[in-house]
């Protein structure tokens, strides 16, 4: 999960991946993830909102023609998160999706970016509650490393190396106009998100 | 925006935005209802009390099952007025519950006020679920949401208040709420309960449903309590649903797409005839499942950052 940046905050970032590297690296990683799905099998891909679901979304349209029975769910894990009693006011309730039976269905869990791995726990327990997969994959966009909790993705569109205080923002043309991943380093304006 | 209320107890003084912000997440909190396991951790570890001093079945009945959708402990508390119960024992009584490490009291008393009052005395959230004849402010959110979700905005709707405005809470929020959501009010009933006065609030007084009916988006038939007869409001219950009661031929000639709210209990056959209760243009029974997420959304916003966000409202 990823906020909004400002002005200022744009003004320290740096492009770790531009349009060009990021349109390569998301052809192999939808590849990747194309080669897991089984035709035979029921399949969802379901997104973590807000630029998850976008990039679940993505995969969907392109793999649609070939799978038409491929489902594709959104969720949003702002009632499912360990930090609510921390924070100063209830982050939004943005709505979660997924108008399909997830019993003994192959899931495919999208996020931008992984980072403590504590979003992907809520989004598992959440998908729980809808019923019992068959099995759950993770594919995530950018993995920048700092688990606090064991989980470990199944697809990575790009590795990188942070610390633990910088910030990484994937930039969606859907919503941001273009298709960038920045990184935010810490001193530089930038706020570490947990 | 970010909330920052801890108290929710009127709409009176919320801004248009915050009644948005309220209606949004709700909207958030309605497949909740859907899932195989109707119940999210969010407000899991606190403990929320129905304090009511007045009998109800919905509103607590809502409450109860969104506090339990929202994973919080919930407690009720049913009282029916006593004439000791008022000034400082009121208050004993719920710093004496507050003690038991309670988050959030959902106050419903028969005096208008005692919500604000009992938030000013206790560390704990305050929700009004209705005082007096002052406000109900979850009701006219979730009527307001009703609408919202069937029309997708109320700027510029046509909305009828029928029955009796002046002893209603259901009202006054609503009028409240529905005015600042850009929406045009009519308050509709007799002259005794719909004095002139009433459009100090900005709404249009009638007391002729069958003049205004042509032009009106939604009708909101408010309850007729019955005790009320008794104080000469209203010479038979017959003529008042002659004159004021919403049957087929009256529906007949409003408009094809126009919304029928009931805050309940139904007086079938007074505010609306069984026909119209039952029928197509009734929202009445999607209105006590959007109850239930509006209930969750606030209860939700409110609870908000623990002790460090107490922002008093």
């Amino acid at each position: 999960m990823t906020s909004d940046l400002s002005g200022t905050q744009l003004a320290h970032a740096s492009v770790i991946l531009s349009a060009a590297d990021f349109a390569s690296a998301f052809k192999v990683w939808k590849e990747e993830i194309r080669s897991a799905l089984r035709p035979k099998e029921r399949c969802a891909l379901i997104g973590i909102k807000r630029r998850g679901s976008a990039l679940a979304r993505r995969l969907w349209e392109t793999f649609k023609s070939a799978m038409p029975q491929l489902e594709f769910g959104e969720l949003d894990i702002s009632l499912y998160r360990d930090d609510y009693h921390l924070q100063l006011s209830q982050p939004k309730v943005l709505g979660t999706e997924i108008n399909f039976n997830v019993e003994g269905c192959r899931i495919l869990l999208v996020d931008d970016v992984l980072y403590t791995g504590r979003t992907v726990r809520a989004a598992i327990d959440q998908i729980s509650d809808f019923g019992r997969p068959k099995c759950i994959q993770l594919a995530v966009f950018i993995d920048r490393g700092h688990r606090e909790l064991p989980i470990a993705p199944d697809f990575i569109g790009r590795k990188i190396t942070t610390s633990f205080e910088d910030r990484v923002q994937v930039l969606l043309e859907e919503m941001d106009g273009e298709d960038k991943v920045l990184l935010l380093k810490a001193g530089a304006g930038a706020k570490g998100h947990p | 925006m970010n909330w920052t209320r801890k108290h929710l107890l009127g709409i009176e003084d919320l801004s248009a935005e915050e009644i948005l912000y309220i209606l949004e997440t709700a909207d958030g909190f309605k497949e909740v209802s859907t899932r195989s396991i109707k119940k999210v951790p969010a407000l899991r570890g606190k403990v929320i009390v129905n304090l009511f001093f007045e009998p109800s079945t919905r509103t607590r009945i809502s409450f109860e099952l969104a506090g339990a959708r929202l994973s919080a402990d919930v407690i009720n508390f049913t009282s029916t007025t006593s004439s000791t119960i008022k000034g400082e024992s009121l208050v004993d009584t719920a710093r004496n519950i507050e003690a038991m490490g309670v988050d959030i009291l959902v106050v419903r008393h028969p005096c208008a006020g005692v919500p604000h009052q009992l938030a000013r005395a206790v560390k704990a959230s305050v929700v009004n679920a209705g005082d007096g004849t002052h406000e109900h402010p979850t009701q006219a959110l979730l009527d307001m949401f009703t609408i919202k979700c069937l029309r997708g905005s109320l700027a510029g709707l046509k909305i009828a208040l029928v029955g009796d405005i002046s002893h209603s809470r259901v009202a006054r929020s609503n009028i409240w709420g529905l005015q600042k959501l850009g929406a045009k009010v009519y308050a509709v009933g007799p002259p005794t309960m719909v004095p002139a006065a009433l459009e100090k609030l900005g709404v249009t007084v009638s007391h002729n449903l069958d003049e205004i009916i042509p032009e009106v988006d939604v009708f909101n038939m408010l309850r007729i309590q019955m005790e009320r007869q008794a104080q000469g409001l209203f010479p038979t219950i017959r003529e008042y649903s002659r004159l004021f009661g919403l049957n087929r031929e009256r529906l007949a000639r409003a408009k094809p797409e126009v919304l029928v709210l009931h805050p309940g209990p139904v007086n079938r056959g007074v505010e609306v005839t069984p026909e119209v209760a039952d029928g197509p243009r009734s929202v009445i029974l999607n209105q006590v499942t959007n109850g239930l997420a509006v209930r969750m959304a606030v209860l939700y916003l409110i609870s908000g950052g623990g002790a460090s966000a107490a922002t008093a409202h």
